[in-house]
């Protein structure tokens, strides 16, 4: 019973929480409720028994994801009046994608049972902890579908890099080992000054 | 109910210690450094100004408040206790001895990484919601120094996997009987010597450990010569209070993670002396490194911020990774994988 009841905890809180990410006036109370909404979904994982996804969910997505675009929300300076002024427009488009998604969540509803059937062709093999039963079947059965999400992630990243990268001429490099083998005697020179004469080259020979 | 009342009880029991090593890390540090720069440190309040710990925190509770006009209200207070209380749950899957562990999952060493990792929320939240430039560059240097060398520690846990074949925190203490990771000499069948495989992963994660906690000399999250306070420049009594706790906090459960996943957590140094119960020879181990994180504040100055980010990318990043590589094909080809 206290299952049940933390499971309609974490269910109600997320929902309200997704419903907040794009109700929120303020994109980073934004960003902050899609980080609650993470965290209640690990929450289902681990009831779930998945508790190998739960703390991956959350190491992924809350500790790496979501602070880098918490990162580059904060550092954006939105204008709400602008954001607000496409919404009619956009309007259709969205509700037809919203619409879309829908109908596919009530399709997979329907055909539940025979999703289960389906989930039955790998069985679990009771005796090893998830970890171990994610291990077994990621790196035999989906080998490739593996290796080719890496090299998606790959591309992206490259594409990332490529699309920023310029070069603007005047950079200044650090060169570490340069800095680091620097010798006193080649920055450092003590002169003695004799009292009311001074020296010549005003110390920058 | 009764069970809710029990879990609760043995919580206290866990976070009780936890604070009070919180206090006493402050003693010990501002006496270390004291010791180390030639002077006395706080010797006047009690016995070898060993209340002095009691005397800062009622003088820094009876401070008042102050909450900046142009403060997210919500965040700023939410800021500060949400780091206290990430720093105190991770607490909750340490094993203290072999039996004595509040939650022995199976994902542990996961857990306690999801919680460190969490641990930079407190940070860029507070330096966002105060509303000001300082605080503002602080939690944004601190949010990238922690999610960069989160990277190498991810990278060296898995090492140490390697070498277990379990997630249990319980299961990688006793993995260590035959001897500690940190000076453990892996030797296949048939070797004459051993190699310390591990060692060097010891030394990345240590001083990972050091930025992942804004300790010095990775320190520039709070870098006062130019960012006054960093990320808690204006949070002042109780709010403040719980930053400085939370770090601290911070500081003791990144030294348990070190002795468990390399100094043996709660395993005597040797079977002569196995009569002293684990927890102390636990306690002592955190004790020992975080003597290393005091001396390090004592011995080292500042690192630059470019430093910083290139040691974390372009040198631990990359030894990690490849060692993860070194460590699983002398697992697999000369040593077999771990039972």
């Amino acid at each position: 019973m206290p299952a049940t009841l933390i499971f309609y905890l974490f269910a109600t809180v997320l929902i309200l929480a997704a419903l907040m990410v794009i109700s929120a006036r303020n994109p980073v109370h934004a960003v902050l409720f899609l980080i609650l909404c993470f965290f209640n979904a690990a929450g289902l994982f681990v009831l779930q028994g998945a508790e190998f996804l739960a703390m991956l969910l959350v190491i992924v997505y809350v500790g790496a994801v979501a602070v880098l675009f918490l990162f580059v929300v904060m550092m954006l300076d939105i204008d709400f009046k602008q954001l607000r002024q496409g919404f009619v427009r956009y309007l259709p488009l969205g509700a037809l994608v919203g619409a879309v998604l829908l109908i596919e969540i009530g399709m997979m509803a329907v055909h539940w049972p025979t999703m289960a059937g389906a989930a039955a062709q790998t069985p679990a093999p009771a005796a090893l902890g998830n970890a171990e039963a994610i291990g077994a079947v990621l790196y035999t059965k989906y080998w490739l579908p593996f290796q080719v999400a890496g090299l998606v992630l790959l591309v992206a990243m490259v594409g990332a890099i490529c699309l920023t990268l310029r070069d603007r001429g005047q950079v200044v490099r650090q060169n570490v080992s340069v800095q680091m083998n620097r010798k006193r005697s080649d920055v450092i020179e003590i002169k003695k000054v004799p009292t009311g004469q001074g020296i010549s080259d005003g110390g920058m020979a | 109910m009764v069970q809710i009342v029990v879990y609760a009880l043995l919580a206290v029991a866990i976070i009780i210690p936890v604070l009070v090593g919180v206090a006493y890390l402050t003693y010990a540090e501002r006496r270390v450094l004291a010791a180390m720069q030639m002077r006395k440190g706080p010797n006047v309040v009690g016995p070898f100004g060993l209340l002095q710990p009691i005397a800062d925190g009622v003088k820094l509770l009876g401070k008042e408040t102050i909450i900046p006009a142009g403060a997210d209200m919500v965040l700023f207070i939410g800021a500060p206790i949400l780091t206290f209380f990430l720093a105190l749950s991770a607490w909750a899957v340490i094993p203290f001895d072999a039996k004595l562990v509040l939650a022995d999952i199976n994902v542990g060493i996961l857990y306690l990484f999801a919680i460190s990792s969490l641990g930079v929320y407190g940070i860029i939240i507070a330096g966002w919601a105060s509303n000001s430039k300082y605080s503002f560059l602080g939690s944004l240097r601190s949010a990238a120094q922690m999610v960069s060398y989160e990277v190498s520690i991810g990278l060296v846990m898995i090492t140490v996997l390697l070498c277990v074949g379990s997630l249990n925190l319980g299961k990688i203490i006793e993995a260590q009987r035959e001897g500690w990771f940190v000076f453990r000499l892996f030797a296949p069948d048939g070797w004459a010597v051993g190699v310390p495989l591990l060692f060097p992963m010891a030394v990345v994660f240590f001083i990972s450990a050091l930025a992942e906690t804004n300790r010095h000399p990775f320190d520039l999250p709070e870098g006062e010569s130019e960012l006054v306070g960093g990320f808690n420049t204006e949070y002042s009594s109780m709010s403040f209070a719980l930053f400085f706790l939370g770090e601290y906090a911070n500081m003791i459960l990144l030294s348990a993670m070190t002795s468990i996943l390399f100094l043996g957590g709660w395993l005597p140094p040797h079977d002569s002396v196995a009569f002293v119960p684990g927890f102390i020879w636990f306690a002592l181990k955190i004790a020992a490194v975080l003597f290393v994180f005091l001396w390090v504040r004592a011995a080292l100055p500042r690192y630059r911020y470019d430093q910083l980010m290139r040691i974390g990318w372009k040198f631990f990043l990359p030894v990690s990774l490849v060692w993860v590589v070194v460590v699983a094909a002398w697992q697999l080809f000369l040593m077999g994988p771990p039972a």
